[in-house]
């Protein structure tokens, strides 16, 4: 699966799609292969503040629990609740219907962020450091 | 994202510095059939390959084929044999016949597990011992300290590669790749034979809850054993399966595991084990602190629960009752052939019974667990 050129990456693998003040969030292709099958996701209620590079969900694999940390500082304007419903969404779109939130982007992105080329890159490194 | 815990490596000790990892004869065609894989008790091994719902479910519909030859192996001969497994383990080793084995617990002193493990008599002079790979070293040096017997205690593991194929159709798969009659072996006997021409132990066990077979044979044939089996469950659909899914499987037949269930700190009274306890025996080690314990009553049990709240009780959760931590759950997780969280967890032997309630302590907040009994799940017969 390629990386979207309009999304930027961060190192723990958390995606967000910026459109004006309005951003979508999620995890990428790697980051769902590394978990395995997705059982569980844990999102926080619309409203709630996120701060860049702090956790603001969970996602359960059938091993293990990961933290999903912020891309971006903002204000949760929408949850995905059919994710919720359906947490294997993430196994087969994670780029697309899998998104996690919608937020209001109030303050400055993280500035780790790296663009689909570098992202490629990133976890082509961490493959061969496996 | 990053692991807020790793519930599989949970329970492993964590040696400083971490020597590398063995790998076993399998390890090559594991990464070439894309397992991934991971520090497992000491041994590279593949926690899953297609998925650990997609092999769970091969396991319990169909087969699944299974690379556990990370597993000890200990053989204990001489005209004493018997004496020296007797006195070290809590199941009654003398009711064995040839080729049959049996599930035992091998005991400290204090009546707690040193090891679980399974009991093989090939001849009255010759017993083996098949246990878990983080543990074999310590087990044979314990079985050695304790050898006041004419018995001699070898560590045989480097000699075999174990495979389990399990499954419904495991028996359908395996029959054509073999001159033994295979439907005559009943559950926990074994017999020695070709396998695709390879010398095997082929034992009816397995750790899955399903029917199937463990083989046993020389490192130098496991490609070939592995993949003729390959190629031959390829008809019914057969998966090469990962740890992932003998986890879960294990847990919905709840099995106990090492460093989960049981330690040297539980007894198989309160492990709901006191079924390969047997206090007749004239002596083994901890039977009086087992006796003592048997006549008091445990004051904790081993227990079931599913959660009926949104929420997975994971290894190492506390159990709360009015907000107070009362247990700890041992093992938990999705058990994918039954579409719920399950687990199992020690509490207090007043609030064991099915039906009660507890909230789980779930990072920073809680859901609720109704207690069920073991196990999840039971193959028809």
């Amino acid at each position: 699966m390629s990386y979207p050129a309009n999304f930027r990456f961060t190192p723990e693998h958390e995606w967000v799609a910026t459109d004006g003040a309005q951003a979508k969030v999620g995890i990428t292709d790697y980051a769902q292969k590394q978990l395995g099958d997705i059982v569980f996701v844990e999102l926080p209620a619309v409203g709630t503040e996120l701060v860049a590079g702090q956790a603001f969900g969970t996602v359960e694999s059938v091993k293990a629990v990961s933290e999903i940390f912020a891309p971006v500082s903002g204000t949760v304007s929408a949850i995905n609740s059919t994710l919720v419903q359906s947490p294997e969404l993430l196994n087969s779109d994670p780029h697309g219907a899998a998104w996690m939130v919608e937020v209001k982007v109030t303050g400055k992105a993280n500035d780790k962020l790296m663009d689909a080329a570098a992202y490629e890159k990133f976890v082509a490194e961490e493959e061969a450091n496996h | 994202m990053s692991d807020a815990n790793t519930p599989m490596s949970g329970s492993m000790p964590a040696p400083t510095p971490a020597p590398a990892p063995r790998r076993t004869a399998l390890n090559s065609i594991h990464r070439q059939m894309g397992g991934k894989m991971v520090a497992f008790g000491g041994w590279d091994m593949p926690v899953e390959y297609s998925g650990i719902t997609a092999e769970h479910r091969a396991v319990r519909e169909r087969a699944g084929l299974f690379d556990v030859s990370h597993m000890g192996e200990i053989s204990v001969r001489g005209p004493e044999a018997l004496d020296l497994v007797q006195h070290v383990t809590s199941n009654d080793a003398s009711k064995l016949s040839f080729d049959q084995a049996q599930y035992s617990g091998l005991m400290t002193a204090q009546g707690t597990f040193v090891d679980d493990l399974l009991v093989h008599k090939f001849t009255d002079d010759h017993y083996w011992l098949v246990v878990n790979a983080s543990n074999c070293e310590k087990d044979y040096n314990y079985i050695c300290q304790q050898n006041d017997f004419d018995a001699e205690v070898v560590n045989t593991s480097d000699g075999y590669t174990q495979l389990a194929i399990q499954g419904p159709a495991a028996i359908k798969v395996l029959q054509p790749l073999t001159s033994v009659a295979l439907a005559p072996i009943k559950y926990y006997w074994f017999t020695t034979g070709k396998v695709l021409g390879v010398d095997c132990i082929i034992a009816r066990t397995g750790y899955t809850g399903e029917d199937g077979f463990e083989l046993y044979f020389d490192p130098e044939h496991s490609d070939k054993v592995w993949n003729g089996l390959m190629e031959a469950g390829a008809a019914v659909g057969m998966l090469p399966c990962g740890l992932g899914a003998r986890n879960t499987l294990r847990m919905e037949a709840g099995m106990a595991l090492y460093g989960h269930e049981i330690d040297d700190t539980t007894t198989p009274l309160e492990a709901g084990l006191a079924w390969i306890t047997k206090l007749a025996k004239p002596d083994f080690l901890g039977k009086t602190a087992i006796a003592a314990q048997a006549a008091s009553g445990p004051q904790r049990k081993l227990v079931g629960f599913e959660m009926i709240e949104p929420g997975i009780g994971r290894d190492g959760y506390p159990l709360l009752r009015a907000g107070k931590p009362v247990g700890q759950v041992t093992s938990g997780g999705p058990a994918p052939a039954l579409n719920k969280n399950i687990g199992m967890a020690y509490v207090p032997t007043a609030m064991s019974a099915p039906g009660e309630e507890f909230d789980i302590q779930i990072r920073n907040r809680t859901a609720r667990a109704k207690l069920v009994p073991l196990p999840f799940y039971k193959r028809a017969k």
